[in-house]
Formats: structure tokens, C-alpha cells, sequence
């Protein structure tokens, strides 16, 4: 090697990833270069299936099976480092690289203490005595802002927060000193809050040690806050490399441009998404005469006049400790006195971390939880003193519920036809069997599924698609009132945009009265006329989404709102889509 | 942990009270105890007034008063065949069959756990297949045949074993066992492996499928992430996690197994109590028999009991004094 010649911390040369399986080579990874210097961030950004993980398990030789390097080459400060054996890798792992996964909960064994899975990194990457790999984990424990090590080191993962447990991730990915990390989607598990910190620890370490970062993310927020470059995967190949300021700001390719474009912005409200059909074409939207079609006709009620939904004081709790004396029993405040008013038409959001008993309020609404005290009134309709699932049964076929997770409220085993079809026939909403059919075909074009997807199963549609069945499956009972719990969170970003876009346009041609709840401000503002923000079970400020994003009272939802992901580069960057 | 133990003090007690109704019900209705008693001679005015006497024409729930009451204390009434109380006559067989269910869940343990890591980290060797291959077989193998089979290949053809009978004792620490003389061992292998040979299967592929979800678990990644060796990543990080379950059905296996005794016992003439059950039931000896459901319903509750403190004690995670 000549000397003149400059050597990056991490070379990866024309790497091709591929699995092979019976049904072909599947390519994951397509012909890739990159490097990474000491001291610099490097973001790796796509969405799922992008190929990016796969960057990173193939450079520390973690690719899961059959998963294999086909071509190319990987060079640590120009050594060689793709193709070794498994003890020559081992020596490279912990002690060369670093590496951060993305679920604090599933990266540390359960069984062993902090202390037992710390010291035994140390130990099985240099020759130390107990004693002082103890003394090392004690002071990187320190280092990662872990409150009184010595007692904290003694303790089990599960007694640790997720943020506190990506911090011993990070320690002990860092305990080697190695000369490069990767992190996998390292904050996408954790709340808004606890994110930043944890962005700002790693990149406070990549600097002050001088150690080379590679970043996988999906989440431009994340790119754009701690990144020094950033790469654009799309479909296994890299699509655009440069400065994150360059690529943000001034991005060349098609796909770069439509990923930012979705990314919902925290600072102005929008109608709608501008394009976003890059990745998932959906079917063109069936425009239905809603006016004249069944799904029009469903409101048999007269517009109730005064508030749709109103809870007052609700107070729920749940059992955390339980004991046959009461003065010894412990439990948690899941809602705290909550109380705030829908009225018809409107998109109520509300807002704050995980545990904040944002869903509590929801499940409370739709019945699934029975409230402590409290009222909760639909139309003039005490909830809360219906007696039996007969009485409630009006109600419920009024309020829908779209879950969170797409993957796992549809029961895999029935055909999507006949998922739309149940809550049809369970509240004998029509005639006969072929009527049933034709608004469920309806409902499929109109969610932009196409009326041939009622005869696959939920596991043939991707997660994007799911979400639209469960809307279709909300809509088939005639709903005047929505509930959304989380429903964008498990998606990608151009695919929640879509997701979004389609929610509006429903509420807008149905008139539906929408709880949108999500952890995520700037779908928030995006979606919601009125916001309510949560801490802790109680609702600590209510008003105008465009009120509480630009000036907000409460001190929670100011520091909530100050630690958005800063989007000034985005900004730039959405200007600029805008204007060509 | 105060209140997790009372809790299961009391579905103990409910399960012991289901366990006794049916006890009971076999008593009742099994066989009658005069015929057992008397002789021929006895005329049926005579008969009646020892019935009355007995108290066995008494309402059923004045019998299953008294029953229980008797039961509590540890009497079960005076086996017929023996003339001793029929929890004593239950007792000192109780040794023997618990050496045999010992024996056989050393050997599933022995076996199991190595056979299955073996099958889980080389899932494609040979080996491993003809592990699973022959394990399939041994599920659906009943454990009468499998005890037949080795009794005929090895005591009769190959004549390296005894064939039946339990051998000669010995007595250390005030523990009369066949586990502390030769010839009481050589006695063992065979009943202890055909009483193994129909949870052995079961285990093997348990340990493989649990090593394998382990395996391929994110901490694990991690593990190798971290730079530790491959044997340490195996055989501390996954093993221990791939144990937590098997605990779990292991406990409620043991009691299953002493229940399986009946069969092994018999077709090796082991002086246990599943041979002496099978022998009560055809001398319609009721005492016997319902001491020893008695017995082994005790046996099953407490090995679960056991199991699910174990559990606590060993997973941080389950923390007893929440709700158990």
C-alpha cells in the first residue's frame, strides 16, 4: 500500500449481499461503496427492506443465514476484514467494532446482571483481571450517564428503563474501545425525549473519542440531527451519497426527494402529502358517489348538536402490586382526572411518551377498559353506565378502532373479504349476502386496495397495505367516530404519508369524528385540528394544534415540543421540491 | 413470596379436595368390602348389621366427611391383602418407585440436554437427523413395548442384565436403596430406561427447538457482536435461557412419569407402587387404592409447587411477590 494513497477508518468495496434460496437469488445488497473516517458520522437511510441493516450485520460478518457476501470487500484501516475466519472475526467484534442494536429490550440477556454481561466483553476481548474489567465497566457505565454505577452494575436488564438499557448497550459496545460503531436503528424503540439524549451520547462519544459511526436509521429526523454524511438506500442499491447539509438540502435523486417529501413536517401544517407514490403504488383511489352509496346513507342519527364525545374526570388504574390487604396493595395511575370534549367533524390528537396513558384513554372510549370513575358520553349516551355488551352494542358499531400494529390485528387465518365482511354481518348492516359483497368490494377499491385483494390473506400485503384492510375494516360499520391508536408507527415514512393522506380524504367525504393518538408531533400537526398533551395519566394542556405547536403553556409540552428532531435542513429541502 | 405461597397452598388444597372426591368415588363404588372380609358362611342378616356397623350405609356425604377426616390423619384404612394400614403398605414401596422415576429423569436429563444442543447448533449433520429420526419413533413407541424389547434384547439374548426384580439393597444414612450395591444397580438400567425411553423424545426435542429460538434471538447476536466466543455464546448465554422452559414441563413431566411407573413396574416386576396399584385393583383391595391416588395426586402438586418457586428464584424477571 503506498503511503500517499489516504486510508478511510472503513472501506466497503462493490459489496453484493445476496441470500439464495430455492426460488432464486434474492440480491439484498447491490454492488455498494462506501467509507467511514474516524471521528464521523455516516447515516445510512431507507426504509424497510432497503437493504441497510444488511450493511452492517455483513461488515462485522453477522448476516443471518443463508445471507452471504457474493462480491466486494470490507477494509478496516486498510486491513482486509471480509472472508475471515471465525476466530479472526471474533477478534475484530467488540474490540474493533462496536455494535448497537435497535431493541434495548432484546439485546441484553434477561438471565445475567449488567455486571456479569459487561465484564465478560471485557474479558473475552483482552487480557485483564476481573477486577479491572469490573473498574472499566464501572467507569463506561459513568461515561454513558448511568447514575450510581456500583449498585445499577448489580442489577438485571428489567430493572432498567429503555433508554437506561440502550445506555448499557452503548457502553458496552464502546468498552473496547473500538474504532468504530455501528448502530442499528438505535433510537427507534425509544421515546422522543430519551432519543435525543441517546443521539447526542453517541455522537458526544464518536467525537471525543474519535471513533467512526455508521448509522441505520429510517428516520430522516435522526439523519438529519446528528449526521455528518448520509447515504440513500433504495431496493439494495445506493442510490445517493454526500454531506447530510448536500443531500437534505439539495437531494439529486427522485427517490431521495420523495422520502423527504414524506416526512411530515413539525413546523407548518399541510394538507396533504405531496408525492409519496415512490415506493408502494397503491391502486388509483375508486371515487364512490358517497352521497348515494351505502356507506353515505349510514347515519340514521340526526347531527347531534354539542359535543360528539365528552370525558370528564375519568380515573383508571391498574394493579401493579396485589395483595390480600388493601393498605398494601400498589398501583398505577394510568388516567388521571382526564377530561376534554370531541365535537362532530374535528380530529382530536393526543400526544405524549409511551406509558403517558394515551391508549388507556382510547380502550376506555371504545370499552375496552371499564374506568374507575369518571363519565364518558357519545351523543348525550353515558358509556360508562351501559350495563351489558347488549346496550353498548349501538354504540360500538358508531366507533371504530384501527390498531397500531397491522401484523397482528387481523386474524391470519381469515381472507380479507371476509375480515371487512364480520362487523357487516355481525351488526346485520345489510339486506343480503350480496350486498355484503358488493360494499366490501367497494371498500377495497376505495381504500385503493382494488376489490381483488378480498380474496388473498392478510400476510400476502405488506404492513402498509394491512393498515389500509383495518380502515376498511373500521369504515364497513358506518363509524361516525374514529379511533386511531398509533396507526402510522409501524410503517415507513412514505407509506405512513399514504396512510395519512388516505385518512384525511376519508374523514373529509365521510365527515368522521377522528381520536388520532400518536407519539409523534409532526404526524400530529400534520393530522389533528385540536391536541391534547399527556404526561403521566394526566392531561396537562389542551387547545389548538397550531396554538400548542407554535406557543405552548405547559412547561411538559414545551420541552416536548423543543425536542422535536430539528428539520432545518428538511425545511430547505421541502422548499425546494416545492418550488420545482 | 408470603402471599404467592399461600396462594398456592390454597389451590393445592382445592386440587387435593378434587383429587380425594375421586379417591373416594373409586372406594365407593369399587368392589364390595364385605366380600373381601367374610367368608362364605356369613348370612346376609349378619352381613347387614356389619354394614350398619361399618357405617356403609350411611349418606355418601357423611362417608366422604368421615373419608376425609381419616385421610387428613394419614389413615386410609387396613389393606386387606397385607392386614396393615394401607398408607404404610404404600409408603414402603414409595422407595422404590421413587428410585426408578430418579433414575429415569437423571438419564432424560443426561441425555436429553446434550442430544438436543447437539441437534440445535449442527441442524445439519447427519447425526442430528438421525437424532430426530429415531426420537419420532421413540414418541410413538408405548412404554410396555419398549420394556419388553429391551428386556428381550438384553437379559435374554444378550444376557447382560437382569430381567426383573429389583436387587439387592443397601442401606446408607437410613435410605434403603438399590443405588448403593452393584447388583441393584445392574436391576435398574433397564426399567429406568424404558421408563425414560417415553419422555426422552419429548425432551430431546424440547431442548432442540427451545436452543434454537434461542439461538436466533437478538440478545445472541449481541452476544457475538460483543466479540465473545462461539462455546460461550452456546453454552452460557443460550443454555440457560433454553433451561427456563424445560424446567417448567419438566416439573409436570416428573409427576406424569409416576404415573407411568405402573406400566414399567409390571412388566419388570419391580416392587414398586404402581406394581402393588395393579395388584390392589385386582384384589379390589380400595384401601390401597385410593391411598394411592392419594399419594401420588400429593406427588404432582408438590413437585409443581416446587417447579414454580424454582422458576421464580432462577428468572429475574418473575418477581414471586408481585402477582403470582
Amino acid at each position: 500500500m503506498s503511503q500517499s494513497k489516504h486510508m478511510s477508518l472503513l472501506e466497503v468495496q462493490h459489496l453484493q449481499i445476496e441470500y439464495p434460496s430455492r426460488h432464486g437469488v434474492m440480491v439484498a445488497v447491490k454492488d455498494l461503496s462506501l467509507s467511514v473516517e474516524a471521528g464521523e458520522i455516516v447515516g445510512i437511510v431507507g426504509e424497510s427492506g432497503a437493504g441497510k441493516s444488511t450493511i452492517g450485520n455483513a461488515v462485522i460478518d453477522l448476516l443471518s443465514p443463508p445471507g452471504v457476501i457474493a462480491n466486494g470487500e470490507v477494509l478496516l484501516n486498510g486491513e482486509k476484514i471480509s472472508g475471515l475466519t471465525r476466530e479472526q472475526m471474533r477478534t475484530v467484534r467488540g474490540s474493533k467494532i462496536g455494535f448497537i442494536f435497535q431493541d434495548p429490550m432484546t439485546s441484553l440477556n434477561t438471565l445475567f446482571t449488567i455486571e456479569q454481561q459487561m465484564v465478560e466483553t471485557v474479558l473475552a476481548n483482552e487480557k485483564v483481571t476481573y477486577e479491572e474489567a469490573y473498574q472499566r465497566s464501572i467507569d463506561m457505565l459513568n461515561a454513558v450517564g448511568i447514575p450510581k454505577p456500583e449498585l445499577r452494575i448489580k442489577q438485571y436488564p428489567h430493572q432498567f428503563s429503555g433508554g437506561m438499557r440502550q445506555r448499557v448497550v452503548i457502553a458496552i459496545a464502546l468498552i473496547c474501545n473500538p474504532q468504530l460503531i455501528i448502530a442499528d436503528e438505535p433510537t427507534t424503540a425509544l421515546d422522543v425525549s430519551i432519543q435525543d439524549q441517546i443521539l447526542q451520547l453517541i455522537k458526544t462519544l464518536c467525537k471525543e473519542r474519535q471513533v467512526g459511526c455508521m448509522l441505520v436509521t429510517h428516520d430522516m429526523g435522526v439523519v438529519s440531527s446528528v449526521t455528518d454524511k448520509v447515504a440513500v438506500m433504495y431496493r439494495g442499491e445506493l442510490v445517493e451519497m454526500g454531506t447530510t447539509s448536500q443531500v437534505l438540502g439539495a437531494p439529486e435523486h427522485e427517490y431521495t426527494k420523495s422520502l423527504i417529501s414524506a416526512v411530515p413536517r413539525s413546523d407548518i401544517k399541510l394538507v396533504r402529502f405531496p408525492m409519496v407514490n415512490y415506493i408502494e403504488a397503491a391502486e388509483e383511489l375508486h371515487q364512490l358517489d358517497i352521497a348515494n352509496h351505502w356507506l353515505g346513507q349510514s347515519q340514521d342519527q340526526k347531527a347531534y348538536q354539542g359535543p360528539l364525545l365528552k370525558v370528564e374526570n375519568v380515573n383508571l388504574r391498574f394493579t401493579t402490586k396485589d395483595s390480600i390487604f388493601a393498605s398494601r396493595r400498589e398501583y398505577v395511575q394510568a388516567s388521571n382526572n382526564v377530561s376534554f370534549e370531541i365535537v362532530e367533524g374535528e380530529t382530536f390528537g393526543l400526544v405524549g411518551e409511551s406509558g403517558s396513558g394515551k391508549s388507556t384513554i382510547a380502550r376506555a372510549i371504545a370499552g375496552l377498559y371499564a374506568p374507575q370513575s369518571g363519565k364518558i358520553t357519545f351523543e348525550g349516551i353515558d358509556l360508562t353506565a351501559l350495563k351489558n355488551e347488549q346496550a353498548r352494542r349501538p354504540i360500538r358499531r358508531q366507533m371504530q378502532m384501527v390498531f397500531q400494529n397491522p401484523y397482528t390485528s387481523m386474524n391470519p387465518r381469515m381472507k380479507v373479504a371476509d375480515i371487512i365482511a364480520e362487523p357487516i354481518r355481525f351488526h346485520k348492516l345489510a339486506e343480503n349476502n350480496q350486498q355484503v359483497d358488493q360494499i366490501v368490494a367497494d371498500l377495497l377499491d376505495h381504500v385503493g386496495l382494488g376489490r381483488k385483494a378480498g380474496i388473498k390473506y392478510p400476510h400476502e400485503f405488506s404492513g402498509g397495505q394491512r393498515q389500509r384492510i383495518s380502515i376498511a375494516r373500521a369504515l364497513a360499520t358506518r363509524p361516525r367516530f374514529l379511533i386511531c391508536d398509533e396507526p402510522t408507527s409501524a410503517l415507513d415514512v412514505s407509506v405512513q404519508a399514504q396512510i395519512l393522506n388516505l385518512l384525511k380524504d376519508l374523514q373529509d367525504e365521510l365527515n368522521l369524528t377522528m381520536l388520532f393518538i400518536s407519539h409523534d408531533l409532526p404526524v400530529i400537526r400534520q393530522m389533528c385540528d385540536r391536541v391534547g398533551v399527556m404526561r403521566h395519566g394526566s392531561l396537562v394542556e389542551v387547545g389548538e394544534s397550531e396554538q400548542i405547536f407554535t406557543s405552548p403553556q405547559d412547561e411538559y409540552s414545551k420541552s416536548l415540543i423543543s425536542l422535536m428532531p430539528s428539520f432545518e435542513n428538511l425545511s430547505k429541502a421541502h422548499l425546494q421540491i416545492a418550488s420545482s | 413470596m408470603f402471599t404467592f405461597l399461600l396462594k398456592r397452598l390454597v389451590q393445592a388444597t382445592i386440587v387435593m379436595l378434587v383429587i380425594s372426591l375421586v379417591a373416594f368415588a373409586v372406594k365407593d363404588n369399587l368392589g364390595d368390602p364385605l366380600r373381601e372380609l367374610t367368608g362364605q358362611s356369613v348370612s346376609e342378616a349378619e352381613r347387614q348389621a356389619m354394614r350398619t356397623e361399618m357405617g356403609l350405609n350411611d349418606p355418601f356425604v357423611v362417608q366422604y366427611k368421615r373419608f376425609l377426616i381419616n385421610a387428613v390423619q394419614g389413615d386410609f384404612g387396613t389393606s386387606y391383602t397385607f392386614n396393615r394400614p394401607a398408607l404404610e403398605v404404600i409408603l414402603d414401596r414409595l422407595v422404590a418407585t421413587l428410585e426408578l422415576v430418579f433414575a429415569a429423569t437423571l438419564i432424560i436429563i443426561c441425555f436429553s440436554i446434550p442430544l438436543g444442543i447437539y441437534c440445535a447448533i449442527n441442524p445439519k449433520k447427519w447425526f442430528s437427523k438421525l437424532i430426530m429420526a429415531v426420537s419420532s419413533i421413540g414418541i410413538s413407541i408405548p412404554v410396555f413395548l419398549t420394556a419388553i424389547l429391551l428386556m428381550y434384547v438384553f437379559s435374554i439374548e444378550l444376557g447382560w442384565l437382569p430381567a426383573y426384580g429389583r436387587g439387592d439393597t443397601a442401606n446408607w444414612l437410613g435410605w434403603e436403596s438399590g443405588f448403593f450395591t452393584l447388583d441393584g444397580l445392574s436391576h435398574l438400567i433397564l426399567p429406568a430406561f424404558a421408563l425414560a425411553s417415553i419422555m426422552l423424545p419429548l425432551f430431546i426435542r424440547l431442548v432442540r427447538s427451545e436452543m434454537i429460538e434461542q439461538l436466533s434471538s437478538e440478545y445472541v447476536k449481541f452476544a457475538y457482536a460483543k466479540g465473545l466466543p462461539q462455546r460461550r455464546v452456546w453454552y452460557v448465554h443460550a443454555l440457560k435461557n433454553t433451561l427456563l422452559p424445560l424446567l417448567t414441563v419438566g416439573g409436570v413431566q416428573i409427576g406424569t412419569m409416576v404415573a407411568y411407573t405402573i406400566l414399567t413396574e409390571k412388566v419388570f416386576q419391580w416392587p414398586g407402587t404402581g406394581f402393588l396399584f395393579l395388584d390392589s385393583i385386582q384384589r379390589t383391595d380400595t384401601p390401597v387404592i385410593t391411598a394411592y391416588v392419594i399419594v401420588v395426586g400429593l406427588i404432582f402438586v408438590i413437585t409443581n409447587t416446587i417447579v414454580d418457586l424454582l422458576y421464580g428464584l432462577i428468572n429475574p424477571t418473575v418477581n414471586l411477590t408481585a402477582k403470582g
